[in-house]
């Protein structure tokens, strides 16, 4: 197959520039593409496909009847970042981690950068994850935001932004690991001759990481555990996963108590002390005590525990304060008051809709903008004015007005494109991209992250459960001279 | 006691103990439903019968009833391997086997895990396969052949661990229970009082019970001719046969002291005790007094105990919403 009739349609491209010249980091991994045999790439397409199946690599579907499973698409095609712009995102998303960390601390402790008018205090309390349950708690060595996974996105421009930082409980890694695995299993050709940089340390990262946070008077090689909500989670493939390449134990809810302030797992031997839990259920249902009283998904008497310090939980409770879209708009300022630095990689530039002049602009501009609502994730909640209806802008002017601190606005990025197998031939699909940030001793990027890909034509919503898949991310190595290998 | 790594949670223990369970139920129907439809081709003169029959060995003969009426080769077919309704057909222990393993994937190899799905994803498709006679005996050995897969896939990418263990616990009383069911059935159709004399059919039918389980061979090196006397004692009693009733409680016996670390012989929960006590009723017995004292009565009072065991199983290891209750070994360490 080849590139030759390749349209570009005047997006930027992660694989050729303007000119329609491939980009030097894509040269070899084009050629190659090109030497293939007539339908290899399609045979290997469906290998993939096949072997995503027998793999079970799936994921759960809420709206469909309980225990559906689908695939999350995978394409061959790779995205390529070359190893000077990884290094500056690298440096940037350390530099942008760390500020938010220093940030979520402060706002449970002295609240210095509210007292000192950097941001509205009214907008952190009326932030729907803000958890003042979590005033005053010290997280062992100080560490909210353990495990990040940031999105990104490259503009028309060319330039990249960060779209979103993802606090919470963010997914997806497991399908970096398996993309990678996938792409030596069924595409071994295409890595001769390139040194791409191995993603496969990411769980040993992760468990020491945990390992990291164990409390005081913890045993030696602490139990580290994680939580899933079950089964029948969007992301269960990933907990067992994750767990089965740490070695560690994946967890329900009903396996674990709490007695006399300490966190125990129901083991065939009676109970076993836990020290570290990496918990893949949002705060609400992580303790019907502490915070939503209706959950059974929790353990009662979790956050009185690691409030006393006998456990730790990764990510710790509260750090979603920093996922809402008008604090987000806020992390310039952020890294500049905790870091003393200008930000490394830029924001979207955002117009807070409880500002008087910036709602004015966005209410009268709604068609050129996307607005977002601020505490929703998964490309839910939000116009892009320029695919709306007149009906739907009104709909939304309404929503504004009536809760202005909840939406903001942004201007539409026309995301870059990667060449997608489409049938039997290429064509350009957006992409955005999620690296993975871990913060246990000291901060670590895993190269590359998750690239995801909007399946359908002209379309630029990348989530899975809205026709969303996947692409394996290459980060070039450095070869020793300084140049690219 | 085996090493211990780190502690099996009871909730864990159960799927092991269920998912190795249905992968052993689904063999066992397996193999009964090759066998008849074998025998089926030896003798076509007499078939409901055998389709009956095969429908008592797998205990659900009144849901069948109810639902089919007279047993025919088709329905029983479509009953035993494809229904979704029925909880013990093949597809459904394949279900249930690989919804276990699901939802322990970080305990099992990805290996096993893979080997499960592959079955199941394989079984999806099985539908076409009961047209035609030939495709359904191919059929039937891919199941049997995956199986035998999961258990090697197993003992051979497992550390031979706690979990491990209940494993073998799971497959090992699963498969004394069928073993029981369809010697039971058989016996009774073939023998019904001690003193009948039997057909010239009859070889074939007692052929046809050791071949569902393998045993055919084993059999004629260790008894030469077919006996129902000797049958019964190589299916009950033999300490050698991995399909012997006897050996498997002696396997589940082994696994239930390794993973409790109690010396064999002695007992240190109520599960062991009541092992203990099923093993030493093979143990100690011989063919003749089963036989004389009424076959069918031993068989149903060995079911009774196999799952008196199970449900000690479940009080002692899996139970894992009782109440908490901190275990003298598990405070810091």
């Amino acid at each position: 197959m080849h590139f030759q009739q390749y349209q570009l349609d005047g997006f930027h491209d992660e694989m050729f520039d303007g000119e329609g010249r491939p980009r030097p980091q894509a040269r070899l991994l084009l050629e190659s593409i090109e030497a293939l045999e007539e339908g290899q790439l399609l045979r290997c397409q469906r290998a993939a496909e096949r072997l995503l199946l027998q793999l079970g690599i799936t994921f759960n579907v809420y709206s469909e009847s309980a225990g559906a499973e689908r695939i999350f698409p995978f394409d061959l095609i790779p995205r390529i970042l070359p190893a000077d712009e990884w290094d500056w995102i690298e440096r940037g998303l350390i530099q942008r981690i760390h500020a938010l960390n220093e940030f979520i601390d402060d706002i449970y402790h002295e609240q210095k950068i509210l007292k000192d008018r950097i941001i509205p205090e009214e907008i952190i309390r009326s932030a729907t994850f803000y958890r003042p349950q979590c005033r005053g708690i010290h997280p062992p060595r100080r560490v909210w935001c353990h495990i990040t996974g940031t999105d990104l996105v490259r503009s028309g421009d060319g330039q990249i932004y960060v779209l979103e930082d993802n606090l919470r409980v963010p997914s997806g890694v497991s399908y970096v690991l398996q993309n990678r695995n996938l792409m030596k299993r069924t595409f071994p050709y295409v890595f001769e001759g390139l040194h791409v940089r191995p993603v496969d340390g990411y769980p040993s990262n992760l468990l020491e990481t945990l390992e990291a946070m164990a409390p005081a008077g913890s045993a030696e090689k602490p139990t580290v555990v994680l939580l899933t909500p079950g089964a029948y989670n969007s992301a269960y493939f990933e907990h067992s996963f994750l767990a089965q390449q740490m070695g560690i134990q994946l967890v329900e809810g009903g396996d674990l108590a709490v007695q006399d302030g300490v966190v125990w797992m129901r083991t065939t031997r009676g109970l076993h002390k836990v020290d570290v839990i990496y918990r893949r259920i949002d705060d609400d249902f992580l303790d019907p005590q502490a915070f939503r009283a209706d959950s059974l998904l929790g353990v009662p008497g979790l956050l009185e525990a690691y409030r006393g310090g006998r456990v730790a939980l990764a990510n710790a409770p509260g750090n979603g304060v920093a996922d809402d879209k008008v604090v987000y708009s806020y992390v310039p300022e952020i890294i500049r008051y905790y870091e003393g630095e200008d930000p490394i990689l830029p924001n979207v530039p955002t117009y807070r809709c409880c500002e008087d002049s910036a709602r004015k602009h966005v209410l009268a501009n709604l068609e050129k903008l996307v607005v977002k609502c601020a505490n929703e994730s998964g490309g839910y909640g939000m116009l892009v004015g320029p695919h709306s209806t007149t009906e739907q802008r009104r709909e939304f002017a309404g929503r504004i007005e009536a809760q202005p601190r909840n939406y903001i606005a942004q201007p539409t990025l026309s995301l870059s494109r990667v060449p997608t197998l489409v049938e039997d031939h290429f064509e350009g699909r957006h992409v955005d991209l999620r690296p993975y940030i871990l913060y246990g001793k000291e901060i670590k990027v895993l190269p590359g992250g998750l690239t995801r890909v909007a399946l359908r034509k002209g379309s630029l919503v990348v989530n899975s459960s809205q026709g969303g898949g996947s692409k394996d991310t290459w980060v070039m190595a450095r070869s020793p001279n300084g140049g690219e290998a | 006691m085996i090493a211990q790594t780190r502690p099996l949670l009871s909730r864990v223990a159960d799927a092991v103990y269920w998912m190795a369970s249905y992968i052993e139920r689904a063999e066992n129907v397996a193999r009964f439903i090759g066998v008849n439809l074998h025998l089926q081709l030896d003798m076509p003169l007499e078939p409901a019968q055998q389709w009956q029959s095969l429908i008592d060995t797998s205990g659900d003969a009144e849901v069948f009833r109810k639902r089919f009426g007279v047993a025919t080769q088709t329905n029983v077919i479509r009953f035993l391997m494809m229904d979704a309704e029925n909880p013990n057909s093949i597809y459904s222990c394949l279900r249930s086997a690989r919804e276990n393993a699901r939802s322990i994937r970080e305990t099992i190899s990805s290996e096993i895990w893979e080997q499960i799905n592959s079955m199941y994803l394989e079984m999806m498709q099985a539908e076409w396969a009961l047209q035609q006679p030939g495709l359904l005996l191919e059929t039937l050995s891919q199941i049997r052949l995956g199986c035998h897969l999961f258990r090697g896939i197993a003992d051979t990418t497992m550390s031979h661990n706690e979990a491990w263990h209940f494993v073998h616990l799971g497959g090992s009383l699963e498969r004394a229970d069928k073993i029981s069911r369809i010697l039971d059935v058989k016996y009774f159709m073939l023998l019904p009082s001690p003193t009948f004399v039997g057909t010239p059919y009859d070889d074939l039918h007692w052929s046809a019970v050791l071949k569902s389980v393998s045993g055919l061979e084993m059999y004629r090196k260790r008894h030469g001719q077919i006996a129902p006397r000797n049958i019964v004692e190589f299916l009950v009693l033999d300490r050698d046969f991995p399909r012997a009733i006897l050996h498997c409680i002696r396997r589940a016996d082994e696994s239930l002291h390794a993973i409790t670390g109690t010396p064999i012989g002695s007992f240190g929960c109520h599960a062991e005790q009541l092992l203990g006590m099923l093993r030493a009723k093979l143990d100690f017995t011989s063919v003749d007094r089963v036989i004389k004292n009424g076959l069918h009565e031993y068989l149903d009072g060995l079911q009774v105990n196999v799952n008196e065991v199970g449900d000690s199983l479940f009080e002692e290891f899996f139970a894992w919403r009782r109440p908490v209750q901190v275990a003298a070994s598990a405070g810091e360490s």
